[in-house]
């Protein structure tokens, strides 16, 4: 077999023609099997939560499931509120004012995710009377703000709004 | 596969690994500096191609894994919900069910490339009968498959060819409940044969290693039957040779495939799949899917339970046996008159037992099936064996050089 | 030698010519059984979502939804329709407003509560077309002992094979044909008559249809002229219903047609000038090699 020298960059041309044709088309073929994992369309569909909070009473917790996850819905008493307004926001890990996290103040909405490692906090326990993580010690008080323990960040507060003055809709 | 290596690796991380794992070397050898014979035309393409259908049928096969849910209550609608819901799920769902069908187009040709060339004669008999492993774990695989939409066609498949076992005398029933795992088919059985379908890819996998190592100790076959007597003169390396023109075949064949899945993608399915299986109610026409219908056609053809399966069974063994039962010494039908028009009549007698399996077993089409079942074995066990010992061939190259020499392999001069 | 190999060769054609022969002829003698009781083939209609550029006509779409919601989702269900699918793109598209009223018109069975009780609430986009009846049974009783099938994937479910040769053409580019199901339909709801002809018997609630298998149908005729009052202009006529609710029953078995088809036409594209270019760099690299 002879190897041809002539017209090396007209060859030259149709290799890399032909190579980052194969690449750019591979790409396209490989993206479906990826997107296929996001969220379908029933998942998406689903994204929001109703909830009626006239019946919980002053001082509870009620969980709801939203997008598969746990949100910590609190009725927070007289108490509960002046505790997370008084705090300096300068001794908290992650500072933010009670008033950033809540709509309405006897209202606190956060997802119930230790913002840690995933696992579900405790209601009413730890040295705040907020939540307490029972798997790596996070401590959180009374607006769902860390305050001792692994956790870098607040509790997250998910989307909400008021439809009413006892109905929630999460998402 | 080829051999031992003389590739080194240019770096030193390279020859450090290289010492301890040659595994480039092995690539290197078996799908870079690999001789391949080049006189081989575009039906040894399929070789390649076949590789390419396999991995594409694991790929969208282990996505659509990720979606669907092997219940009788929830397995139709999880397809649906692939098909609607899913991101892409339609696409990768017709991928995967006309995929299948490609695959067998693929298998099909390959089989009758190896038939036409004498590719299964000695020394190539070991990668032959790997060849028809191959094919019947694929026949076990897509029939799985077919089971798991759950629609009335997956359960009166599955419901007819489980109970082919009931024809093993004595312990024929026992062993079809145990297939089952119950009275009938129902959820155990959707359940193990999702596990099965899951599985059975990946021995596949396994044998064609095999298949494509025995083809690298024995070599490859080409048009001309003769092996490969000079590397400099008869072969050229498989990269970038053979591998540039495997891509053309890969390319055009996908335009077939692509043209199904985008544009006639129920064609090659059944519409009663569509309906969601209900044991209570057999639809009036039960058809396998095409590629089984030559087979069907010669169970259907006896009129005996278990003479019907044997023989089914039996026209898979005639491709075992075809090594020894084809007697003549010469490979390619190229150089076989005779041989080659009894190629093309037993290729029109398979297409023939496939459409009387499509249709109605009533009338004429009844006969039809039983003259061409008996010239299917035939064929393998009369003609094959006689034809050898009659048939006067013409003149074999001396080489696959002096084949290309003169005109190409297809019309070889007289010399 | 050479007139050796001839005369082997056409006692090989030979063979094979009878061989192919007999099971022809055997096949001829096979029809007059057949025949009797085979329903004839629908005509095809003309569909805007048929053939390689083909896409679904809204107007239609929204046009088959209210026949199918005005008249056959009191007996059928749809379970894989979702209300918000009615919105989605490459479907009737209606506004997510419009969907979300329709919707809300809806009850939907929902539960248990805080106290343990199903109750029915307004519908939302998310919810699926509610089922005319509570269960296969439920539905059989009602309808004198026949259950309406689903809807949902009822046009792919319904195939009309028209045999040999037709069925290759079906499958080539330019003959390409699968709206056989939709062709079915609109077939069947022309295909009703009112007397059955002579030297049929019905039994108590069956129909006469040309185009149902065995012609005897449960379901009663179900469309005709003037029976949805349209607000587009199109015209009320039976004809007109029956090819709006098929197109509508398509895109509930095949909602994603119009991006399949889009993205097919840009795949076969890109396929075919990677055959080009594959193919000519082969030829480079074998320019050199005599084969």
């Amino acid at each position: 077999m002879a190897t041809s020298t002539a017209e090396p960059t007209r060859r030259d041309m149709l290799y890399i023609a032909t190579g980052a044709a194969t690449a750019v088309a591979t790409g396209a073929a490989i993206w479906p099997f990826i997107a296929q994992m996001n969220p379908d369309a029933s998942t998406l569909a689903l994204s929001s939560t109703e909830l009626d909070i006239g019946a919980i009473p002053e001082g509870q917790i009620v969980t709801v499931k939203w997008r598969g996850k746990p949100v910590f819905v609190r009725h927070r008493t007289k108490k509960e509120i002046e505790e997370a307004e008084n705090v300096q926001l300068s001794q908290l890990p992650d500072p933010q004012a009670d008033s950033a996290r809540v709509k309405k103040p006897e209202w606190l909405v956060v997802i119930g995710i230790c913002t840690h490692l995933g696992c579900i906090p405790l209601g009413h326990q730890g040295a705040y009377d907020g939540w307490f993580c029972p798997c790596h010690g996070s401590v959180y008080d009374t607006s769902g703000r860390i305050r001792q323990g692994p956790a870098p960040r607040n509790l997250d507060v998910p989307d909400y709004a008021f439809l009413t003055d006892t109905k929630i809709k999460i998402g | 596969m080829s051999g031992p290596s003389t590739y080194v690796p240019k770096s030193a991380i390279g020859r450090w690994f290289e010492s301890r794992l040659p595994v480039m070397g092995l690539m290197h050898s078996s799908f870079v500096v690999y001789p391949t014979p080049k006189n081989l035309n575009y039906w040894w393409t399929f070789g390649a191609i076949l590789s390419f259908m396999l991995v594409a049928q694991i790929v969208t096969g282990v996505v659509l894994a990720m979606h669907y849910t092997p219940n009788t209550g929830l397995a139709f609608d999880s397809v649906e919900h692939i098909m609607r819901d899913v991101n892409w799920g339609w696409m990768i769902r017709y991928l995967h069910s006309n995929g299948a069908s490609m695959f067998f187009l693929a298998v099909y040709i390959h089989i009758a490339r190896g038939m036409y060339y004498g590719s299964y004669k000695a020394p190539r008999e070991i990668l032959w009968i790997l060849g028809v492993v191959i094919f019947l774990l694929m026949m076990a695989t897509a029939f799985m498959g077919y089971v798991l939409p759950w629609g009335q066609m997956s359960f009166w498949g599955a419901t007819v060819i489980t109970n082919l076992f009931t024809a093993i005398p004595f312990v024929g029933d026992a062993i079809t409940t145990w297939l089952w795992g119950g009275y009938s088919v129902d959820n155990p059985t959707l359940n193990r044969f999702f596990s099965l379908h899951y599985l059975l890819p990946f021995m596949i996998v396994g044998v064609v290693g095999l298949h494509v190592w025995a083809l690298h100790v024995v070599g490859q076959n080409n048009p001309a039957g003769v092996d490969i007597k000079d590397v400099e003169k008869d072969s050229v390396p498989f990269t970038p040779h053979a591998t540039m023109k495997d891509s053309v075949g890969i390319a055009l064949f996908l335009m077939l495939y692509c043209w199904f899945v985008f544009f006639v993608p129920n064609y090659l399915g059944d519409p009663d799949n569509y309906i969601v299986a209900n044991p209570m109610l057999t639809p009036p026409h039960i058809v396998p899917e095409w590629y089984f219908l030559p087979f069907y056609a010669i169970l259907r053809a006896i009129p005996s339970k278990l003479g019907g399966v044997i023989f089914m069974f039996g026209a898979i063994v005639m491709l075992v046996l075809l090594p020894w039962l084809d007697t003549s010494r010469v490979r390619s039908a190229v150089y076989r008159p005779v041989f080659k028009i009894l190629f093309w009549v037993f290729i029109a007698c398979v297409v023939g037992l496939g459409y009387l399996g499509s249709q109605p077993p009533e009338g004429g089409a009844v006969l039809a099936a039983r003259i061409l079942t008996a010239y299917y074995f035939i064929h393998f066990l009369v003609l094959l064996p006689l034809l050898g010992l009659f048939e006067t061939p013409k003149p074999v190259p001396a080489s696959i050089a002096d084949a290309v020499l003169h005109g190409g392999a297809a019309e070889p001069a007289k010399a | 030698m050479i007139s050796k190999t001839s005369l082997g060769m056409i006692a090989a054609a030979m063979f094979g010519a009878t061989l192919f022969a007999a099971p022809i002829s055997c096949l001829a003698e096979e029809p007059a059984a057949a025949t009797s009781h085979v329903a004839p083939i629908p005509p095809p209609q003309d569909w805007s979502f048929a053939g390689f550029f083909g896409k679904y006509d809204q107007a239609q779409l929204q046009r088959g939804f209210q026949v199918f919601r005005e008249v056959c989702s009191n007996c059928h269900s749809a379970d894989h329709l979702a209300f918000r699918n009615l919105a989605e793109p490459g479907g009737p598209e209606f506004s997510i407003e419009q969907v979300k009223a329709l919707a809300a018109q809806y009850k939907i069975k929902d539960g248990p509560n805080d106290a343990g009780d199903m109750f029915e609430r307004p519908g939302r986009p998310s919810d699926y077309w509610p089922s005319p009846f509570a269960n296969a049974n439920q539905a059989r009783t009602a309808n004198s002992g026949a259950l309406p099938p689903d809807m949902s994937v009822l046009a792919k479910a319904r195939g009309i094979k028209r045999g040999f040769p037709w069925f290759i053409f079906e499958a080539l580019p330019g003959f390409a044909y699968q709206e056989q199901g939709a062709d079915y339909i609109v077939a069947l709801m022309n295909g009703y008559e009112d007397d059955a002809p002579k030297g049929v018997t019905l039994d108590a609630g069956q129909n006469f249809n040309h185009y149902f298998p065995g012609n005897k149908l449960m379901m009663p005729k179900p469309l005709s002229d003037g029976q949805v009052a349209y607000t587009d202009g199109a015209p009320q006529t039976l004809q007109q219903y029956a090819k709006d609710v098929s197109a509508f029953l398509m895109w509930t078995a095949e909602p994603k047609l119009d991006v399949r088809k889009k993205t097919g036409f840009r795949v076969l594209i890109v396929l075919a000038i990677l055959a080009g270019l594959f193919y000519a760099t082969k030829k480079r690299i074998w320019a050199d090699v005599q084969h």
